[in-house]
């Protein structure tokens, strides 16, 4: 059992956790990620580790709460109670050096994984060019946070509720037309943002990196659920992975895999609200 | 009384098993076992005790049985071997302890593993047998895996008064006896009440801990551990390599297999982990591995289950009891046949193009080199593709390790007698080092590494 020491709310679907689990925030570098479970029933859910405190003991999720489990952990596990399972580092380490000047792009729930790469950046000696964004306002988070770190921050919304209207390519397009020298790019979101993002650097022969969210299952290596496709080559996105040359990565393929099991996941969805509001109900009676 | 046939077990009927994960054969009765106990001839040089990689002391267990002894039977078992409810179910007895047995020169050999399974399945309704452990040395001992190989390596080190540690990376014990081997053939039940009576001895379990990335095995070594036992097995997917392969609807048997195993996927929604099984499956492959995966499918829901092996069924490498079960529950065989293909409607696999095979000169394993007739391509139709061709090293802790030896294919170079690697203070045994191989290979792997630390302990003093 894995305590939840502070639970956040970020946004009306986003939410911040930290869990103890003190040995994993001794291990975990940028880039890294983990694999919970809630309870007996739960399946392992693979999660970026946003932030560790080795000397607390913490380690940092953010959760975008978009189907079964992830409404469920953002309905009912809070500050004080636990989860059954919490396993990692996984995963290889972003590499992190001094590049000279990167952009870091991040999209929607996406901004929580490149967070502590972008920080890990900074300190490495990067200039820092940061894109944010999200569809709108309510799925925007860690402006501050961001701001902090970046030399310099864009943040969009598709609807405009929040900074500027427009996608997070947009800036990302702008920045590298201007002939400003951009050593490398790091984009995480939607698949469909890193892929329109990938092919706007290749265009400008940018080295980018992008870090894929397959489903998983052990996060291990041991059961090929990941596989991506990557230069022509099936890789593992656990193992061999999560980040790769976004150049070479099939974001296609990434995509329909991807959606494999949208009809389970809607069924296991629809089945916990519906006993949600029964809950409910019976409460009310 | 006829002496010439095994006492048979009874099973589950097959038109009634497929449609349920409940366990085939359903054990001995004691009168049962006591028959087939009364067949064994005691022979004084006991053959059979040889046969077997943890050498059980068989005619003097059976003994026992024949007597009605049966706590001192379980009791004899467990000297040597600390999972006897998971050998007695899947050991590949025909080719181990049963197939130097010497009735079985001319009759039917004594059932010994049916027998075993009977006396730990006794003891699981009777009084438990806890084995003695040692004075307490001292010493701090860390195992990586908590499949065969580490829990019986955990086991036997413990009862030599050492502290043990295993440290294992998913959310569970046992290794592939949780996440591989089905249901059917191996409660899962069965598995926890056996690594719990480890843990009654003071062996300590703790999941979740992903060495390599939380701890490297180095570091365990500079943290106050004296020795590590490395089990972490045969756990990395082979795929063939062939187009088409990363469509949906293609798995891997592992995670075929982890899905219902593990995360218990055969009860979506109530468990949250999804599988998909469509009306016609295919698995590649011949092994046992294969035959789990087809008879997995039916389970699952399909209405055809077809296995797809490149040899001829003189070849498939799986147990001849799991052919046998397969066949009975309709299991439909494409022998000498390979994929080329795989063709995909929508991004989902639709089906297969194979390739009709015609066996050759014999290869270096021994066996006859299949061979592809061309011009025999053809289609069969698949919604669902299990490939099942076998399982290469856990890649993390080899990956992690410097310095530790590995043999081209990324095994770890282990002494067969004691398991010792390239480095001082690591031992290795099972799967990781063998390739994928049997339970009771990679438990006897186990066994003897156990010894070569407790003596290497005792000689670093
Ligand atoms: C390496 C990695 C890091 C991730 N980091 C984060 C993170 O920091 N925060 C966060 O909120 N989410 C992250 N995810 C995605 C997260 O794991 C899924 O959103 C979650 O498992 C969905 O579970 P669910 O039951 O709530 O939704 P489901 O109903 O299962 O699925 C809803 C959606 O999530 C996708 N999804 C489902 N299962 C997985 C899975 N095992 N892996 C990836 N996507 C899946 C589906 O394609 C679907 O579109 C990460 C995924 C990976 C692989
Ligand atoms: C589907 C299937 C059916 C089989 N049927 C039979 C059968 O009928 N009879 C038979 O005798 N054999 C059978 N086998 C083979 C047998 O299961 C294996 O040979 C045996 O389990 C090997 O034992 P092991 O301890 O070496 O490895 P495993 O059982 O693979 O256990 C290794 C353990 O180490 C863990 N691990 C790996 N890396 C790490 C790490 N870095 N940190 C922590 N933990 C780690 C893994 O999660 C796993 O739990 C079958 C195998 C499969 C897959
Ligand atoms: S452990 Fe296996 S080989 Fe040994 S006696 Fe039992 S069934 Fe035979
Ligand atoms: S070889 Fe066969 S008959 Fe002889 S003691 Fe062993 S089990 Fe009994
Ligand atoms: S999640 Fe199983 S191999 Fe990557």
């Amino acid at each position: 059992m894995y305590t939840i020491l502070s639970k956040m709310t970020l946004s009306s679907q986003i939410r911040e956790y930290v869990i103890e689990a003190p040995e994993v925030a001794r291990a975990a570098k940028p880039g890294q990620f983990i694999v919970l479970r809630l309870h007996e029933r739960g399946e392992r859910i693979p999660l970026t580790i946003v932030d560790a405190d080795p000397q607390a003991g913490g380690v940092t999720i953010v959760v975008q709460e978009v189907g079964k489990s992830t409404r469920e952990m953002g309905d009912h596990f809070h500050a004080g109670g636990s989860v059954l399972d919490f396993a990692g580092p996984l995963g290889v380490p972003s590499e992190i050096e001094n590049y000279g000047t990167v952009i870091c792009v991040g999209g929607g729930l996406g901004i929580a994984p490149l967070y502590p790469i972008a920080r890990g950046l900074k300190k490495a000696g990067n200039t820092v060019i940061g894109i944010i964004g999200a569809r709108s306002k309510d799925l925007l988070f860690y402006i501050d946070r961001m701001d902090a770190i970046c030399d310099e921050l864009h943040v969009m919304t598709d609807d405009g509720s929040t900074g500027r209207k427009g996608f997070t390519v947009d800036p990302l397009r702008e920045i590298l037309s201007s002939r400003r020298k951009i050593d490398r790019v790091w984009a995480i979101g939607p698949a469909i943002m890193m892929k329109v993002c990938a092919e706007v650097t290749r265009e400008f022969d940018v080295p980018t990196v992008v870090s894929l969210n397959s489903i998983m299952i052990d996060g291990t290596g041991m059961c090929g659920g990941c596989r991506v496709e990557v230069g022509g080559e099936a890789k593992f996105a656990c193992v061999d992975g999560p980040e790769f040359d976004a150049h070479k990565v099939n974001f296609d393929l990434l995509m329909s895999r991807q959606s494999f099991y949208h009809e389970e996941e809607r069924c296991a969805l629809d089945r916990y609200l519906a006993a949600e509001k029964e809950k409910e109900q019976r409460e009310d009676r | 009384m006829s002496r010439e046939k095994q006492v048979p077990m009874r099973q589950q009927d097959s038109d009634i098993r497929i449609h349920n994960f409940d366990e085939v054969p359903l054990g001995y009765t004691e009168e049962e076992a006591i028959l087939e106990a009364e067949r064994c001839l005691q022979c004084p040089n006991a053959p059979c005790g040889e046969g077997c990689p943890v050498q059980i002391d068989i005619p003097r267990f059976i003994d026992h049985i024949k007597n009605r002894r049966f706590a001192e039977a379980i009791a004899t078992i467990k000297e040597e071997n600390t999972l006897p409810a998971v050998c007695g179910r899947v050991c590949p007895q025909e080719n181990q302890c049963q197939v130097v047995c010497t009735l079985g020169k001319r009759l039917e050999p004594v059932a010994i593993g049916k027998l075993e399974r009977f006396c730990a399945d006794w003891e699981a309704e009777h009084e438990r047998y806890c084995p003695e452990v040692g004075k307490e040395t001292g010493y701090r001992v860390a195992v990586i895996g908590a499949g065969p190989a580490g829990l019986t390596a955990a086991g036997d080190l413990r009862k030599l008064g050492h502290e043990v540690t295993i440290f294992e990376l998913l959310h569970v014990a046992g290794g592939v006896l949780m996440y591989g081997i089905p249901e059917f053939r191996l409660p899962k039940e069965v598995v926890k009440r056996e690594i719990s009576a480890l843990e009654e001895m003071g062996v300590k379990i703790e999941v979740n801990k992903v060495i390599g990335q939380i701890y490297t095995v180095d570091e365990l070594l500079e943290n106050g551990y004296n020795a590590v036992f490395i089990g972490t097995g045969a756990g990395l997917p082979r795929f063939l390599g062939v187009p088409g392969e990363n469509l949906n609807g293609v798995y891997s048997a592992n995670e075929f297999l982890t899905r219902t195993n593990l995360m218990r996927a055969f009860r979506f929604p109530e468990y949250d982990t999804p599988i998909k099984v469509g009306k016609c499956v295919i698995t590649v492959g011949g092994g046992n591995v294969a035959m789990d995966s087809a008879r997995t499918a039916l389970r699952l829901g399909a209405k055809e289950s077809i296995i797809v092996y490149r040899r001829s069924e003189q070849e498939l490498p799986a147990r001849r009891e799991e052919v046998e079960h397969a066949k009975e529950e309709g299991i439909k065989f494409q022998l000498l046949t390979n994929p080329i293909r795989f063709i995909g409607k929508d991004g989902a696999v639709a089906g297969a193009e194979c390739i009709r095979m015609e066996l050759g000169e014999p290869d270096e394993s021994g066996r006859r080199r299949p061979v592809p007739i061309s011009g025999s391509e053809f289609t069969i139709k698949a919604d669902t593709v299990v490939v099942a061709i076998g399982n290469g090293p856990h890649p993390l802790v080899p990956r992690t390790t410097k310095g530790l030896k590995l043999s081209q294919h990324g095994n770890i170079v282990a002494d067969p007698k004691t398991g010792q690697t390239s480095k001082e203070g690591i031992f290795a045994g099972g799967d990781i080092v063998t390739g994928a191989a049997t339970v009771i290979e990679a438990m006897g792997a186990g066994k003897r590494a156990a010894a070569a630390i407790d003596r290497y302990l005792k000689e670093k003093k």
